[in-house]
């Protein structure tokens, strides 16, 4: 491995999509200095260990598998000039910006004059869920399965559970079946399956009992699973299952924000940014998953190019014309709302509003500058779903508010 | 080490059990020279109440005055301090408060302090309201008034045993892992005992069977003067985030039963909120519930209010192997050569080496006696507190496996090396923290997988046969 530098223009934090993409194109406006720093062996993220969904789309303008795609994108950012090193772990963010690390050869430290952080995210654990019962080896979250069964081509059960419907829970089902692992059943506490069709038509295909309205209480089994226990509209009951894979309900990698001097907002689960990606400290600036859960490869690509050009917008003209101000947000069925300021000046990597809401919702949203209604739309949705507001490029105080229509 | 070192094929103790009381009593006759073997029946030691408790190392403060348990905790606690940094064992200095939520729990208070000096815990201080949130400004402010012990603090439960363990070893003590008791008799001079994996002699057996201890008793003796009742203690485990919160171990007004629900930094970073109290029947599993797991975390809240933004990254139980009486239940049978040590309830952690002290010492009054070795080896364990610098520091560490935890394939790997190389992932867990973080493996089981490929009792998982 060459030696790692300690000086950088630009050092990015994590090699998956955002980060690939922001190395690519920093290098394609002409920054020169771009170092990205992965803690994995291999860079690419998650969808290396994705052996199914079409990636790369947008971004190659052809279907691929992750893998491949994860490769390809490392390729581009290595071609631009980026220099990528693998296994080095950022261990702590301060002002500066200056990053210290650890590597197989111990610690360093790296000055760059901007940061980017796309650390990504990461599926709820089994304890963050409070799920009961005994703790035996074959609960798994989905992001484990597919790096079992992808990336070191081992089964680690053959009859599991899957508890979730989101997108990434359909993932977990196409791993199992790549696996020759044959899922018992799909379990949704929600009334209703959370990700959008065709993906939903999946468990019926494959003959995969889907139980909605029902979650996973405890897990049975002493060294190994055995049953799962599972309340639903019938009442309680226990499942035989050797395996247990808790889907979804991602959660941004946040942890060297969170012990940070940046500003996190508990709502995103990310660092607080502005219409141009920059952190509290305007030398940080974030892109991706650890942004928010949780959106696709491609979004997170797309996200870490525009970043990227703030980046470079900055690193020439000399950063943030204002500080930003941070937006109001008024109705409690807004879960979150990013980015959380605007205002800042510089070159727009957020054209609008990400909006999640935390219940279902039916009613109007709007977008209030300065006084004035600058948008307003109609919403009748389900939580989960991202929605979408335009950024207002007027100046003054900006509200989102969330208004429930009549009954 | 191993058979071929016992002269005739006796060893001369023979402890039942490889928890932390039974790691301490071999560690400390090995050390006065005798020839010890440690049967365990699991796959790895620490599986039974040792696996799950608080981590806190207890001054005795609250014990029942006079009691052997107050004795050993007061013994435990003064050698832990003694013999630690030669171990290469933590200790976070925290100190504890004892804290009143009621106006009941406030009346108790002085009777607790008078305990606590009558205890030798000499210098605790009665602090009013105001005092206590000055020293912890994130509590609650709905206390009432509370006290502090300057000397109570949190050191790794796992760690400790394991270096007494290592110790014994380094001076002839032989580990039977995978090794159930099956029975044995006393025939005038020598213990022959049966065992899962074949006979074996032994002039003395220590039964530190924790919650199998009156069945050993039983086995053994034809008897035993307690029974256990297994009394499980439920915990939540939060995020590094929240390790900032709070400086001491926050302890509530005790009662009967138990000591309550505690709240308290890890020696890794964390902070915990526990033990439930729960009596059961079943001594070998310790289900959690997510009613009790929901309403820990609420009273985690309720005590420290800025909990309420932390992630919970892991959730457990520990069974404690309670029983009818108050008092530890420790007996020598002269005549039989038999140590029955019972009912180490859920302070065995911190009276560990101060139980190992009282055995030692019943059994020299009954006339037994070794050659000590001149030379006293002190093996020190690889550190995975916070306290000091971890492996993920150094250079050749093999770089990071566990980002959460931050563990090092060279951790790993020493893990699964040597006599006490980690049997299974919750004994690997213990020796190293992988995959105990915040993602609780979504990074890491692959490459674990990979790294403890045919070294584990029970695999992670199964290269299948169809490729």
């Amino acid at each position: 491995m060459a030696e790692l530098p300690d000086r950088a223009e630009v050092v990015i934090v994590g090699a998956g999509p955002a980060g690939l993409s922001a190395a690519a194109e920093l290098g394609a406006r002409g920054i020169r200095g771009v170092v990205v720093l992965e803690r994995e062996p291999v860079a690419g993220g998650v969808p290396r260990h994705c052996g199914h969904s079409p990636f790369g789309l947008r971004e190659f303008r052809r279907p691929m598998f992750g893998p491949a795609y994860a490769r390809a994108l490392a390729a581009r950012a290595v071609a631009a000039g980026a220099r990528l090193f693998t296994r080095v772990t950022v261990t702590a963010l301060l002002p500066g910006p200056r990053l210290q690390l650890s590597t197989p050869d111990g610690t360093g430290e790296i000055a760059a004059r901007a940061v980017l952080l796309a650390t990504g995210a990461r599926e709820s654990s089994r304890a963050e869920r409070l799920i009961g019962g005994t703790r035996p080896a074959g609960v798994l979250t989905t992001g484990a399965l597919q790096a079992l069964v992808y990336g070191a081509g081992q089964r680690p059960f053959r009859r599991p559970v899957i508890l979730g419907t989101e997108l990434v829970s359909f993932s977990a089902v196409l791993t199992c079946r790549h696996g020759g692992i044959r899922p018992v059943a799909m379990v949704e506490p929600g009334s209703r399956i959370t990700a959008r069709a065709p993906a939903a038509l999946l468990p019926r295909l494959l003959g995969i009992a889907l139980l909605t309205g029902t979650d996973v209480e405890a897990v049975l089994g002493r060294d190994r699973v055995e049953a799962v226990a599972l309340r639903g509209p019938g009442g309680a009951r226990s499942l035989p299952a050797d395996g247990l894979v808790v889907t979804g309900r991602f959660r941004p990698e946040a942890s060297l924000v969170r012990a940070s001097h940046l500003v996190h907002d508990r709502a995103t689960g990310g660092p607080e940014i502005d219409e141009c990606g920059r952190c509290s400290d305007p030398a940080f600036f974030a892109a991706g998953n650890g942004l928010r859960p949780v959106e696709t490869a491609g979004w997170c690509w797309a996200e870490g190019r525009a970043v990227a050009r703030a980046i470079a917008a900055d690193l020439r003209g000399g950063g943030p014309a204002r500080t930003a101000e941070r937006i109001a947000v008024a109705g409690d069925a807004i879960r979150y709302v990013l980015p959380q300021r605007v205002g800042a000046g510089g070159e727009t990597a957020f054209r609008h509003f990400q909006l999640r809401l935390g219940r279902p919702f039916r009613g109007t949203l709007t977008v209030t500058a300065g006084g004035r209604v600058v948008a307003r739309r109609r919403v009748d949705s389900l939580p989960e779903r991202r929605l979408l507001l335009p950024v207002p490029d007027r100046a003054g105080a900006t509200v989102i508010a969330a208004e429930e229509a009549g009954p | 080490m191993g058979q071929g070192s016992v002269r005739g094929g006796m060893h001369d103790v023979a402890v039942i059990g490889a928890g932390v009381v039974g790691c301490a009593i071999a560690r400390r006759f090995a050390l006065e020279g005798a020839r010890v073997v440690i049967l365990e029946k699991a796959a790895d030691i620490l599986d039974g109440a040792s696996k799950g408790n608080s981590a806190i190392l207890h001054t005795g403060f609250d014990a029942p005055p006079g009691s052997l348990e107050a004795a050993c905790i007061a013994e435990g606690y003064r050698e832990y301090l003694a013999i630690r940094a030669r171990l290469g064992l933590p200790l976070v200095e925290t100190g504890a408060l004892v804290i009143a939520w009621t106006e009941d729990e406030e009346a108790a208070l002085p009777g607790l302090i008078a305990r606590a000096r009558a205890n030798g815990v000499d210098d605790v201080a009665p602090l009013s309201r105001a005092e206590i949130l000055a020293l912890e400004p994130q509590l609650s402010p709905a206390l009432r008034a509370g006290f502090r012990i300057p000397r109570e603090h949190v050191i790794d439960p796992w760690s400790a045993p394991l270096a007494y363990l290592s110790q014994a070893i380094a001076h002839g003590a032989e580990l039977r892992r995978g090794t159930a008791l099956l029975g044995g008799d006393f025939d005038g001079a020598a213990w022959q005992l049966r065992t899962s994996q074949g006979p074996l002699r032994a002039g003395l057996v220590i039964a530190a069977a924790g919650l199998h201890g009156d069945l050993v008793d039983r086995q053994l003796v034809g008897g035993a003067d307690f029974t256990i009742r297994p009394r499980k203690g439920q915990f939540v485990v939060f995020d590094k985030t929240a390790a900032g919160l709070v400086g001491h171990i926050i302890l509530p007004v005790p009662t009967a039963v138990s000591k309550g629900v505690v709240l308290c930094r890890t020696a890794f970073g964390n902070l915990l909120v526990g033990p439930t109290a729960e009596d059961q029947q079943d001594r070998e599993v310790a289900p959690l519930d997510r009613a009790t797991l929901v309403a820990l975390r609420r009273r985690g809240e309720e005590i420290l209010p800025a909990l309420a933004g932390h992630d919970v990254t892991a959730i457990y139980a520990g069974l404690r192997p309670a029983t009818e009486h108050k008092d530890y239940r420790i007996r020598f049978d002269a005549a039989r050569r038999y140590v029955s040590v019972g009912g180490i309830r859920s302070t065995g952690l911190s009276a560990a080496l101060g139980i190992a002290g009282h055995v030692l010492r019943l059994v020299q009054g009954g006339g037994l006696a070794w050659t000590a070795p001149e030379t006293i080896r002190w093996p020190r364990v690889p550190n995975i507190s916070e306290t000091a610098p971890r492996d993920w520091q150094l250079p050749g560490n093999g770089g990071i496996v566990c980002h959460c935890e931050r563990v090092t394939r060279r951790e790993i790997e020493a893990a699964l090396d040597g006599p006490l190389a980690a049997r299974s992932l919750a004994g690997l867990k213990r020796r190293t923290r992988v995959t105990m973080g915040r993602c609780q493996g979504f990074y890491c089981t692959a490459a674990l997988a990979e790294i403890t490929r045919g070294r584990l009792a029970c695999p992670i998982a199964e290269v299948p046969d169809d490729g």
